[in-house]
């Protein structure tokens, strides 16, 4: 369903000639496909509009790069243009001044505001706070027993709202009992709400009039569509939002709902929620964001995924080399092995830049007799030549073939792969790892 | 990482069509009652774009490219996506064309048609209860879109219709979860067969089809955990499910329900996807249409995969669901 946007506009520009310089009118159908792109990935119809102008005005009239084609030099425009409306750098929360310091989430029905409370807690224990839970959710049944048993789950205190106490009240007594109990941060988890509820709208306001929140903080599922807009316009002209936490991000949605939202609010997204597990919050890094709503892929994101499979130690030695281009057969063969394991190969490979230009990727599954095959000719290689397949000759080959009960034309065809995927994913990872910010908070 | 897999190279030959050029323009949003909105129920409307479309084509003579952009407009505001949305304009484009459509005024007429032939291209049959056994309903869904909520709601339907009615609180995974099942069950005057949290899925679902079967009740209905459709082992644990209760009771499950929030965009349609893919999906129940959300992401969900649309769900109360029906939802899209 999703080439590559890169891809897409590769061929739109193999029909224009007279390279050197975008023009209006060479630009024209490229920008049709930077539309629907985004448009597939939920960002809103006006925002769209918008956006699509303002890369247009940037575009025309520049110099198509030497290295670049202009399809690549496009992307890089819109690219940037999406990095700098989803504000750039990693933020993080602001808690300075006179504890305890009250941060409030808000949000639709089942955002993930609950969980998403206990998550924030536990990131904040882990540096140094000590945060205290209330639950504020009166009206969805046992939702207030749901956060006394995420409390239970890691330790962190919850407040004990009395039978009949309102949501204004529990919020105001219970910053009262953190303060008492030396707590220094308080997470308020409020009911899910429609941001057209009149009632319940006021209720977020004098919850916010009487206990000042430092942080208010809207939760919102990275599945939203076209509404996100409304939702997240009406929750901030009413409150003055710090900050947005996007959730669900660990699914296959491409997140457009990330960039609506920022364009309309204009407040920072601070973090991510990657799991249903109590540690999947992580900080927001606009540019994964920007290449996740083109459909670009990010090898970053491989890495990570990968990390939740198999061990951690497993992923940095990759990762390592494949930033010093060491990446040879063994590695090659463990993750096909993980490849397995993650279940999802068209998902895995669908985040590897490049790999959209093949448009049938989508369709293809694991091909359990290939990956038989291929794990018999690895097999069948020496220690050494799995370390520097440049030694694997013409004889070697023929042995291998015949050691793995394949052909010689298998073997190469093996090789050439192997060779063209290392060079790739080497290439990648060099350029993204570079400076990856530190966790916020 | 492989890369033998090799699909051939795109050509991206896909002609799109014209790229509207309209003044921006944001709806200012109405702010209403509590009871004012519930009583609206479903006919909320969004008159600032209506008025516009209905003004633009008032008294013209043809039908121009600013309408057909306004209606483009209304199409991807409603969460219809690329596909079905251009889909439907070339379809009317078609038809302005071949002058089978030229009165501005029959436009939006056309436009709804189209739609509504796509939403009955897959209408839900009467539930069937089969003869002496229970009808079994597994509800699944992704996290949060309200498969808890519609179950006790829908208990409460089946109730007032005189029904024995079972709940099988097979979501041992998310916090309080049972708890919720079981207020849910006190609400409307349904039992609730449960284990302890964490307990196995399927284990549970085993329980409630013997309990079910044993006190003779009319209906069961099974809610599972909220899983995203692109997990694996989490689909297959679905699967499990499935099968146990097909072990205890040949047959059952009867209906599996996948819950979608109107909220969502054009993720739905993988999640439609995978869910059928792995369960069988025999009809939507779509929910949180009480919002300013159109839900029209499941226009092309039911037309391309022939998945009928059961209930709606219109807010968070017990009698707040209700059956689909395709000519008040196209309304919805419009007014
Ligand atoms: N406004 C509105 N909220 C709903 C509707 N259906 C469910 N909800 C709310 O959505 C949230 C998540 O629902 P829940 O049933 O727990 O979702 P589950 O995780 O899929 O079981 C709860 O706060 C429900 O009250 C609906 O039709 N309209
Ligand atoms: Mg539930």
């Amino acid at each position: 369903m999703f080439e590559s946007l890169t891809d897409k506009l590769n061929s739109v520009f193999k029909k224009v000639t007279g390279r050197g310089k975008l023009t209006e009118a060479n630009i024209q159908e490229a920008l049709k496909e930077v539309r629907l792109a985004l448009l597939e990935a939920d960002v809103n119809y006006k925002v769209v509009k918008k956006f699509v102008e303002s890369v247009r005005q940037r575009a025309v009239g520049q110099e198509v790069m030497e290295s670049l084609t202009p399809g690549q030099q496009l992307i890089k425009i819109v690219h940037q243009e999406l990095i700098s409306l989803m504000g750039g750098e990693v933020s993080g929360l602001d808690l300075g001044g006179k504890p305890p310091h009250v941060i409030m989430l808000v949000g639709l029905q089942g955002s993930g505001k609950t969980t998403t409370a206990a998550k924030l807690a536990r990131l904040l224990r882990k540096k140094g706070r000590h945060p205290y839970l209330v639950p504020a959710d009166i009206y969805r049944p046992a939702a207030i027993d749901q956060l006394q048993k995420l409390g239970a789950q890691t330790g962190i205190p919850v407040f004990e709202p009395l039978k009949g106490m309102r949501p204004e009240a529990i919020c105001l007594e219970a910053k009262a009992e953190a303060g008492r109990r030396a707590c220094d941060v308080v997470i308020l988890d409020t009911a899910g709400r429609l941001h057209i509820d009149e009632d319940l709208m006021a209720e977020l306001e004098r919850i916010k009039e009487q206990v000042a929140p430092k942080e208010i903080l809207l939760v919102a599922d990275a599945m939203t569509g076209q509404d996100a807009v409304n939702v997240a316009k009406s929750f901030d002209q009413l409150l003055d939002l710090s900050g947005v936490i996007l959730t669900k991000m660990e699914g296959d949605a491409r997140g457009g709902a990330a960039l609506s939202i920022m364009s309309v609010v204009g407040k920072p997204i601070k973090f991510i929620g990657v799991g249903e597990q109590l540690d999947a919050l992580e900080p927001f890094y606009p540019d994964r964001m920007a290449s996740r709503i083109l459909g670009m892929g990010d090898v970053l994101t491989l890495i990570e995924k990968a990390q939740e499979e198999f061990d951690q130690k497993e992923a940095l030695k990759l990762q390592k080399k494949l930033q010093k281009s060491q990446f040879d057969f063994e590695d090659f063969l463990t993750q096909l092995q993980q490849v397995k394991k993650l279940g999802s190969l068209e998902q895995i490979l669908s985040m590897i830049p490049g790999m959209g230009q093949f448009k049938k990727l989508k369709q293809f599954k694991p091909d359990e007799r290939e990956l038989i095959k291929v794990e018999a000719i690895i097999n069948s290689m020496t220690r050494e030549e799995r370390r520097n397949y440049k030694i694997i000759n013409g004889s070697r080959r023929r042995r291998i073939a015949k050691g793995s009960g394949t052909t010689v034309q298998d073997v190469n065809r093996l090789i050439k792969n192997f060779v063209q995927t290392k060079k790739m994913m080497e290439r990648v990872t060099k350029k993204g790892l570079g400076g990856m910010p530190p966790f916020p908070v | 990482m492989i890369r033998f897999f090799k699909g051939k190279k795109d050509d991206g030959q896909d002609q799109r069509t014209e790229e509207p050029k309209l003044e921006l323009e944001t709806p200012s949003e109405e702010k209403k009652g509590l009871f004012a909105r519930l009583k609206q129920g479903l006919a909320k409307t969004r008159s600032t774009i209506t008025g516009r479309l209905d003004r633009l084509i008032l008294g013209k003579k043809e039908i121009t490219p600013e309408v057909m952009e306004e209606l483009e407009e209304i199409l991807f505001t409603s969460d219809l996506g690329v596909e079905t949305t251009q889909e439907l304009i070339d379809i009317v484009q078609d038809k302005v064309a071949r002058k089978a459509l030229s009165d501005p005024a029959k436009l939006k007429t056309t436009l709804k048609d189209e739609i509504l032939g796509y939403l009955e291209s897959a209408l839900p049959q009467e539930l069937q209860f089969p003869e002496g056994s229970p009808l079994v309903i597994m509800v699944v869904g992704v996290n949060g879109v309200g498969k808890t909520t519609t179950i006790g709601k829908a208990a409460h339907r089946f109730i007032k219709e005189g029904k024995k009615v079972l709940l099988v609180a097979a979501d041992t995974f998310r916090a309080a979860a049972v708890e919720q099942l079981e207020v849910w069950g006190e609400r409307v005057g349904a039992e609730v067969v449960k284990q302890k949290s964490g307990a196995d899925p399927s284990a549970v679902a085993f329980d409630g089809i013997a309990a079910a079967v044993a006190r003779g009740v009319d209906v069961v209905l099974v809610d599972t955990a909220g899983r995203l459709h692109t997990k694996k082992n989490l689909m297959e644990e679905l699967q499990k499910v499935k099968r146990v209760i097909g072990k205890k009771l040949p047959g059952a499950p009867h209906e599996v329900w996948l819950v979608l929030d109107a909220t969502t965009g054009q993720n739905a349609v993988s999640q439609a996807k995978m869910f059928h893919e792995a369960l069988g999906v025999t009809g939507i129940i779509l929910t949180k249409l009480d919002g300013t959300a159109k839900g029209g992401i499941v226009v092309g969900i039911s037309h391309q995969m022939k998945l009928p649309i059961h209930f709606i769900g219109i807010g968070e109360k017990t009698e707040d669901l209700r059956p689909f029906d395709p000519g008040e939802f196209v309304k919805a899209i419009f007014d």
